[in-house]
């Protein structure tokens, strides 16, 4: 970093500090010595998992929280001594931006207007090229509790920019917001740097986006691990990355779990169809690849992120699940089919079945008769943004919400009249973490284990079996809600599986989780699959849909693609050598529905 | 696109618009959630009705058992005054027995005996008449033995010369009930309905905004805008004190028109230190509210510190003058306290100054003392 | 068998999730105790050191002695004399004193020539109950002082004399009259508070979803509420009791047996409304604000505090829907009046009835929202 050109910086950072004392009375280092220089007109990301310390910086850098260390300058003023000064010039938008969903859209950007001090006769020349860009204008009236997911962020940005901040904060505004508004999120951000240089600090869990910055700092911990422009980042992967394509008849997402496991490879994804692998050497060494003709493919952020982040000690028996050593043999119903490196999706016998499934709440149609099917043994995925009726579905499969009209066949029995024998057969793991806070790991597990109804001997076996499966040996007498992100998604699991489930139900499993424990729990998923269990999984994540063996993209409540992996990228044409993603599919379908509908009107 | 960079103006009148804005929003806030609108109006009405209609502490016609023994004309009269008395309703029965079970049934709520040979001890001076009560609804049976025992006395006053027994009656009293003549309860707990519903508003429900916008994350938006804390307290005080003085409003319509409770002071007067005791009881919520961050902490303790010390140690129904002197003691941090004897002075007794005066300087200092704590504690800070 | 160790799982979960958690904990032992000692000693209608003062026109011996009858007994604290008009308006206008005592300047004389001498009592109507108490603890004093009168001047005796009698509370203490109720009070509270917030906080946290996704039946999730909450309810009611017991020194006269018997059907009918209110409610907010909803008006219309009999005859019909009303009638008779179960039932039948009602109404009511 280079302090001497700092002086002309919005935004300087050194050695900042900031703890927090935990309930339990250690302290926990939330921030340990970063520094920062974001340069007028840039975008500088700020990437990191989960409690990376994103957020607490970003608090500090707009006078929230005081640092315990080090200084922070705002446009060359001290955040500490003069934080109004500050607070007046920064733009900053919270993670969940404050918006008074009790307002209407205009209202909503009439206070921010008034708390900055905008004229009302200045507004409407302010307003237009807001709503212009925002493409908010038809919804001026709307309470802004009933705006979508993307429109609420684009509401958001909109009221920080009722006038134009010195530096612009803003903590993981892509967030749950579907492709085509991240996309549009990010055009607004480009033209605001590129025809009013502003000076832009934004926080992200998608590593992608880091890509489109000028400098990008890698949080890990608390700590700086990497600063400096992206393609840094991109540079340390040269030469490592390489697509390979499984061989005929195997998916790539088994043939991605096989590669994970192999040392030399740093980390394996599937996409497009093959596996994209980075290895932990260059290319001059022996290449682990060598025999499944690799061809080289350009790094990007995430390749040279996963090289640079601390490998995790492979200890935790979660990544057993991917070593196959000890397969949870146990658990499935259906292990007879020892032929798993094919496809384990072969039979067609349906699980799931829905057909014309509607749901209305008033006005509101949440799902827009939808059919699909979902056969034994695949791993079967609902996509699409916050807001697309997924969880809806989700629901009315699980039985919590009874469908408005359609039928809905689960495990072979009417999911309206399931019964306790069906619900005996399924499992199913909230969104947000939604087991007992208050009782320890163990009274959890011994919890569910009641519900299910075991006792006796398969009770202690499928209880070892779970603290075994999932690691929780450390942390069975800790209060759930107190025990750390991953071993909160590990415990889910771990109670949705305990009754040896046919069927899981896996609603978001990873969002919010850093990249590293997102590929685990996949190997988990893998595991679980080739033994015999349906998987069906909501994820808004577009690139986990290559994990799956067939998807539904959903959008407005309607069915917009199905099929497998393949078959939905099929939608979008390819831009140069690289072969379409899925979110480049998603966005072609969602325009390509959004055309077809203004064609009719 | 581009963006006019307007001119800043004056930092007065910036600071005017900001306030106002906050209070704008706040308004429409409270008028588009059902749930404010449940406790700041449907609550009021619900306690205002339940108090008005449902709640008396007078006893007229209470239903007694009226146990005659032998048919003296001594003792027909004296059973032809429990029957006369608006107090009584009495239900004759003859023998002690069968009023008994009439008790136990909660048929009846007391027993008046004449026994045998009344009239032959009437003339010996020996007569007594039991009143029996049970004992579980104190306050109801001490008013039962009052009126029976004033019954019995005016009876041998006006038939003792008449049945040639002559006797001196000694002191007599006579009572002059000033304020409140007929005694009737409703004409005081009307009035006492008002320190409910202004608690309510002032401090349950502010207890709950300030944490709401901590919860749903708006606070820290609004933070990083050139918004001053004290702007912030100002936008959250103006709406719910207007909200208040409508709560106001209502209740002194409803217990002068529809309760006839007289208001024998000056309504300026009483609108004035109900803002006070409103400001009071803002502050507190407020304060409650900033400290908690937490909609659960701050309704918990909101109840505990609020509303039931409103309701209990604030002289509202039950007399601060009969609480153990440490009770009493406590009592003299509740602001409702205060407010209770101004709100009686002034409905009951008219503008009494020297009631008026000390107890709404009390109130002042609280006001003051309260809002300058939560001034102080509003930082524009996370942690 | 399933079913059963499913139930105890839930109570366990239950127990472990109130007791665990430090806020949970201390909002079912605090308040409730604090509201006991605080509302005991606070909640009563008695009269003591009721400050009054005298304005003697007499000063005759008779008037001496009729106003240190006054200042011994305990119920009233003499504050000094006024000697006009104007000064009883004052003193009384200013809350200087609640009651002024006027004897008239030929009280002595008309006492000696006529046997009858009147004085007046001022009395401050601002809070006319207190009013009313003042003035029968007057006419009782004065009585007795006329008593003494005619016995020291050899006069002929009253012809009659009204014996009282208080059959439960012989001494009319009003904190045996309040004491056993709050138990009934304050159980109601915690019981709808507790069931309404721990559903509240199931469907919040989304444990809801997860106990649902279960074999478990809506029956036996109700049952897991249920069982839980009436155990920690009787832990409170125990309490409760003790403190009226030993700490208040309220002699119990009845049978324990009759006397929980009685309090298990109440407790059950509490949890029936606070299932009730969580049936209307999704977050632990509103869960809140809907028990203080309900509760305000039970604890109004409970004769708690002021009679039913004084209450308007539409208004003593709502509070037949009221588990207070009964649960108040019930431990009075059991605690002080020591009846039996045939006494209580008719305290017993309704408080089934509301229990019965509310259960299967929320038992309904999740069942449906399931189909």
């Amino acid at each position: 970093m280079n302090i001497a050109d700092a002086s002309t910086a919005k935004l300087r950072c050194a050695h900042v500090h900031r703890s927090f004392r935990r309930k339990n009375g250690s302290m926990l280092r939330a921030v340990v010595d970063v520094s920062l220089v974001a340069r007028p007109g840039t975008v500088t990301a700020l990437v990191g998992p989960d409690g990376a310390g994103k957020t607490t910086l970003l608090r500090m850098i707009t006078a929230l929280i005081t640092p315990d260390q080090g200084s922070i300058e705002v446009a060359g003023l001290n955040v500490v001594k003069s934080p109004a000064a500050v607070q007046a010039m920064v733009g900053y938008m919270p993670q969940r931006f404050g918006l008074y969903e009790d307002l209407t859209v205009e209202e909503n950007l009439n206070l921010y207007a008034d708390l900055h001090g905008v004229r009302p006769g200045d507004r409407a020349a302010i307003y237009e090229p807001l709503m212009k860009m925002t493409a908010l204008a038809p919804f001026m009236h709307r309470l802004a509790g009933r705006l979508s997911g993307g429109m609420k962020q684009k509401l958001g940005l909109a009221c920080t920019l009722v006038r134009t901040p010195e530096l612009l904060v803003l903590d993981e505004p892509t967030v749950g917001v579907d492709p085509v508004s991240r996309r549009e999120l990010w055009e607004i951000i480009t033209r605001l740097v590129g025809d009013n240089g502003l000076t832009v600090l934004m926080s992200t869990p998608y590593l992608d986006e880091a890509d489109r910055c000028d400098a990008a700092l890698v949080l890990y911990e608390g700590r700086v691990i990497s600063d400096g422009p992206p393609k840094a980042m991109r540079d340390l992967a040269a030469g490592r990355v390489f697509r390979v394509s499984p061989p005929v008849g195997q998916t790539p997402r088994y043939m991605q779990a096989r590669l994970m496991a192999q040392p030399g490879i740093v980390d394996a994804v599937p996409e497009g169809g093959q596996v994209r692998c980075v290895t932990a050497t260059g290319s001059q060494t022996v290449n682990p690849l060598a025999n499944l003709m690799p061809q080289a493919a350009v790094p990007r952020f995430e390749d040279g992120f996963m090289i640079t982040l601390p490998q995790k000690p492979h200890t935790d028996s979660s990544a057993n699940a991917a070593d196959h050593k000890t397969p949870p043999d146990k658990t499935p119903v259906h292990n007879s089919n020892k032929n798993q490196t094919s496809n384990p999706a072969a039979s067609q016998d349906p699980v799931v079945e829905v057909h014309d499934l509607v749901r209305r709440f008033g006005e509101f149609i949440a799902v827009n008769h939808v059919s699909f099917t979902v056969r034994r043994r695949e791993i079967f995925g609902l996509l699409g943004p916050n807001g697309a009726g997924k969880s809806t579905t989700f629901r009315m499969l699980c039985g919590l919400l009874p469908p408005t009209s359609g039928t809905l066949r689960v495990a072979g029995v009417d999911a309206r009249r399931a019964g306790a024998a069906a619900r005996q057969r399924l499992g199913y793991v909230a969104q947000k973490f939604s087991l007992y806070g208050h009782l320890t790991m163990a009274g959890n597990l011994a919890f569910f284990a009641s519900a299910y109804g075991l006792h006796g001997r398969k009770r202690r076996e499928r209880l070892a079996w779970a603290i075994e499966e999932f690691g929780l040996a450390d942390y069975l007498q800790i209060l759930s809600g107190a025990a750390p992100g991953g071993y909160k998604q590990r415990l889910a699991m771990a109670c949705a599986l305990l009754h040896e489930p046919e069927l899981l139900f896996l609603d978001e499993p990873t969002s919010g989780v850093d990249p590293l424990a997102r590929r685990e729990f996949w190997q988990l998923i893998n595991t679980l699959a080739e033994c015999g269990v349906t998987v069906v999984v909501t994820t808004h994540f577009m690139e986990e849909a290559e994990y799956c063996d067939r998807l539904i993209i959903l959008n407005n409540g309607r069915i917009l693609a199905q099929g497998s992996p393949a078959e939905v990228r099929r939608h979008a044409t390819a831009k140069g050598s690289q072969p379409p993603t899925m979110e480049d599919a998603f966005i072609a379908i969602v325009e390509a529905s959004a055309a077809a509908a203004g064609g009719k009107a | 696109m581009n963006v006019p960079i307007p001119n800043p103006p004056p930092p007065a009148f910036a600071s005017l618009r900001r306030t106002l804005a906050l209070v704008y929003k706040e308004s429409v806030q409270i008028l588009r959630d059902p749930s404010s609108i449940a406790i700041s109006i449907v609550l009021p009405i619900v306690l205002i009705v339940l108090f008005g209609y449902g709640l008396s502490l007078d006893i007229q016609q209470v239903p007694i058992a009226l146990v005659v023994e032998g048919s003296s004309p001594a003792a027909t009269s004296l059973a032809g005054s429990f029957r006369l008395t608006r107090y009584f309703n009495p239900q004759t029965v003859p023998t002690l027995h069968a009023a008994e079970i009439l008790l136990q049934q909660r048929r009846v709520l007391g027993i008046v005996w004449i026994r045998q040979g009344f009239s032959r001890d009437f003339q010996a001076r020996r007569a007594r008449v039991a009143v029996l009560v049970p004992g579980a609804d104190v306050n109801r049976d001490r008013l039962i033995q009052g009126y029976a025992t004033s019954v019995i006395q005016q009876w041998s006053q006006q038939h003792a010369g008449r049945l040639g027994v002559v006797w001196q009656p000694g002191a007599t009293l006579e009572s002059r009930v000033w304020f409140n003549d007929a005694m009737r309860s409703r004409l005081f707990l009307v009035p006492g309905v008002i320190v409910l519903v202004m608690t309510l508003i002032g401090a349950l429900m502010t207890a709950l905004v300030v944490s709401r916008e901590w919860e749903r994350g708006t606070m820290e938006s609004l933070f990083v805008t050139p918004v001053r804390a004290g702007e912030i307290l100002l936008g959250k005080t103006i709406p719910y004190f207007m909200l208040g003085m409508i709560g106001l409003a209502l209740c002194i319509f409803s217990a002068t028109v529809l309760f006839k409770v007289p208001l024998i002071g000056s309504v300026w007067v009483l609108a004035f230190a109900s803002g006070l005791y409103l400001l009071v009881a803002l502050a507190l919520g407020l304060l409650i509210s900033t400290v908690a961050k937490n909609q659960f902490v701050a309704i918990q303790v909101a109840m505990l510190v609020t509303f039931l010390p409103a309701f209990i140690l604030s002289g509202f129904i039950f007399d601060l003058r009969s609480m153990p002197s440490f009770i009493q003691a406590v009592t003299f941090v509740v602001p409702a306290r205060y407010y209770v004897a101004i709100l009686q002075t002034i409905f009951l007794a008219g503008d009494v100054w020297a009631v008026l005066l000390p107890n709404g300087a009390v109130l002042l200092a609280m006001a003051v003392v309260l809002l300058a704590l939560t001034r102080a504690k509003t930082r524009k800070r996370l942690l | 068998m399933n079913v059963l160790l499913r139930i105890i799982a839930l109570v366990l979960k239950e127990l472990a999730t109130v007791f665990k958690e430090p806020r949970s904990r201390m909002t079912i032992i605090v308040p409730p105790l604090l509201q006991m000692f605080v509302f005991g000693y606070a909640a009563s209608f008695d009269l003591h050191q009721a400050r009054f003062a005298v304005w003697d026109q007499d000063h005759g011996p008779a008037a001496t002695q009729l106003i240190s009858d006054m200042r011994a007994s305990n119920v009233f604290l003499y504050a000094g004399e006024v000697s006009s008009p104007a000064a009883v308006r004052r003193c009384i206008d200013n809350k200087k004193v609640m009651m002024v005592l006027e004897i008239p300047a030929e009280f002595q004389r008309n006492l000696t020539s006529r046997g009858n001498g009147r004085v007046e009592a001022i009395v401050d109507g601002r809070n006319s109950n207190t009013a009313g108490t003042a003035l029968i603890y007057l006419s009782s004093i004065i009585s007795e002082f006329n008593n003494q009168w005619r016995a020291a001047n050899h006069l002929p005796r009253a012809p009659v004399d009204a014996v009282v009698r208080a059959w439960y509370n012989p001494e009319f203490e009003s904190r045996w009259d309040i004491v056993p109720g709050l138990i009934g009070l304050l159980t109601l509270l915690q019981m709808i508070l507790l069931t309404a917030m721990s559903v509240a906080r199931e469907r919040e946290q989304g444990t809801l979803d997860q106990l649902l996704v279960t074999p478990m039946g809506p029956l036996e999730i109700i049952a897991g509420k249920c069982v839980p909450t009436l155990l920690i309810g009787l832990g409170q009611a125990t309490a409760a009791l003790l403190v009226a017991r030993f700490w208040f020194g309220i002699p119990f006269a009845g049978s324990y047996g009759v006397l929980y018997l009685g309090l298990g059907i109440f407790l059950l009918a509490s949890i029936g409304v606070g299932l009730f209110v969580s049936t209307f409610t999704a977050t632990m907010q509103q869960a809140m604000l809907g028990t203080f909803l309900f509760m305000v008006p039970f604890a109004i219309l409970s004769g708690l505090t002021t009679p039913i009999t004084s209450m308007p005859p539409l208004v003593q019909h709502i509070t037949l829907i009221d588990p207070l009303r009964y649960a108040v009638t019930l431990i009075h008779e059991v605690y002080l009046q020591a009846y039996g179960l045939n006494g209580i039932w008719p305290q017993l039948w309704p408080l089934m009835l509301i229990a019965a009602a509310t259960l299967l109404w929320s038992s309904w009511a999740f069942w449906r929202k399931l189909n």
